[in-house]
């Protein structure tokens, strides 16, 4: 009970926190850094939305089989975690991709030098 | 100048607001829920393997994990797309770094291999321990990022990248399709026997599909590592 409400106000503040950073600084580099933070954070939420007090990781070996369903914890947000921390990656990947790219246009990674999307 | 620091402090209060409903009003499950439970009664009888998380992403959500693999593809193409232009010349990217020093370099040739063993350990265990494909294929990755950090010049191919990549690939795809005609649907890992509970070679063409999972996913980490890699400013 406790341990997931500490894993899910953890994971809520590093969503706030990677927001409130994405939002407040203007360094291309710093932005990219603070949406990882929050796609961790997100993917604390998940998992700890699937824990269940006092049960065990979804994997067999000493559990017996017939039993599995009182004493495993939910496996598909692991599964689902899985898929986003993977996608999280590419994600960043191409932020980063993109941030050499417009380095290389304009020679800065100031998020103020670009004001073309600006209204 | 006040609006701009005070702007993302409201949204934030919004959104914390937001978040802290969520929080206040959940009450933890104390059975797992009708999917879930399905899942753990029935992972064993039907796919064999012992690690459920496993056959969750393999063979009940196996088309997601497919379209996930393709996403992954996408980034690492596209990745290679807009560093192309910043390429740096063949033979001169490197040049600028100091030398990495013995320590680095005889460490890299030690650790190297040790991290690629463990990375095909953990993708050919997948169906029986935690780990898998994914987290595999990034630790053959890891392997490869410490060869570049030791040695920027250090080029490998990336014709033999993309060669290991689609042909893994495929043979995923087609693993898939002999589930349609052998099996009961796209990815039925039944089309080998299960084998015995808890051995290695068990849970039918799962471990198979893991390993070129492995192999996509290492080959696509490796690709985008290259490419980040390769690219130097001209001047």
């Amino acid at each position: 009970m406790i341990l997931i409400q500490i894993a899910m106000l953890l994971g809520f503040a590093l969503i706030l926190l990677g927001l409130y950073g994405a939002l407040t600084n203007r360094d291309i580099i710093r932005m990219i850094v603070s949406f990882t933070i929050a796609d961790t954070g997100v993917n604390v939420v998940l998992v700890s939305v699937g824990y269940l007090t006092g049960r065990e990781a979804p994997i067999l070996d000493t559990i017996p089989v017939a039993d599995a369903a009182a004493r495993i914890t939910d496996p598909v947000p692991q599964a689902l975690v899985l898929t986003a921390i993977v996608i999280g990656l590419g994600v960043t990947a191409l932020m980063l991709a993109y941030a050499y790219r417009l380095f290389r246009a304009r020679g800065s990674l100031d998020i103020s030098d670009y004001t073309e999307l600006k209204w | 100048m006040t609006t701009r620091t005070a702007i993302p402090l409201v949204l934030l209060a919004l959104l914390g607001t937001a978040f802290f409903t969520l929080f206040a009003g959940y009450v933890p499950d104390a059975e797992l829920n009708r999917t879930a439970a399905y899942y753990a009664n029935q992972t064993v009888a039907e796919t064999g393997a012992q690690n459920v998380v496993t056959a969750i992403i393999v063979t009940y959500r196996g088309l997601d994990t497919l379209g996930e693999v393709t996403v992954l593809f996408l980034t690492a193409a596209i990745v290679g797309l807009v560093l192309a232009h910043s390429k740096a010349p063949k033979g001169r990217s490197g040049s600028g770094f100091l030398p990495s020093g013995e320590l680095l370099t005889t460490g890299t040739r030690m650790l190297v291999p040790v991290i690629l063993l463990f990375g095909a350990y953990v993708f050919v265990n997948g169906h029986l321990t935690p780990g898998g494909g994914f987290q595999g294929g990034a630790i053959v990755a890891s392997g490869l990022l410490l060869m570049l950090l030791a040695d920027p010049a250090e080029r490998f191919s990336h014709g033999l990248i993309s060669r290991i990549e689609s042909s893994a690939g495929l043979t995923y795809v087609i693993l898939g399709l002999l589930g349609m005609i052998l099996a009961g649907g796209f990815l039925d890992n039944r089309i080998l026997p299960l084998g015995t509970f808890g051995s290695i070679l068990s849970a039918g063409a799962i471990p198979l599909i893991y390993i070129l999972i492995g192999l996509k996913v290492g080959a696509e980490f490796s690709s985008i590592l290259t490419s980040l890699e390769e690219t130097e400013d001209a001047e």
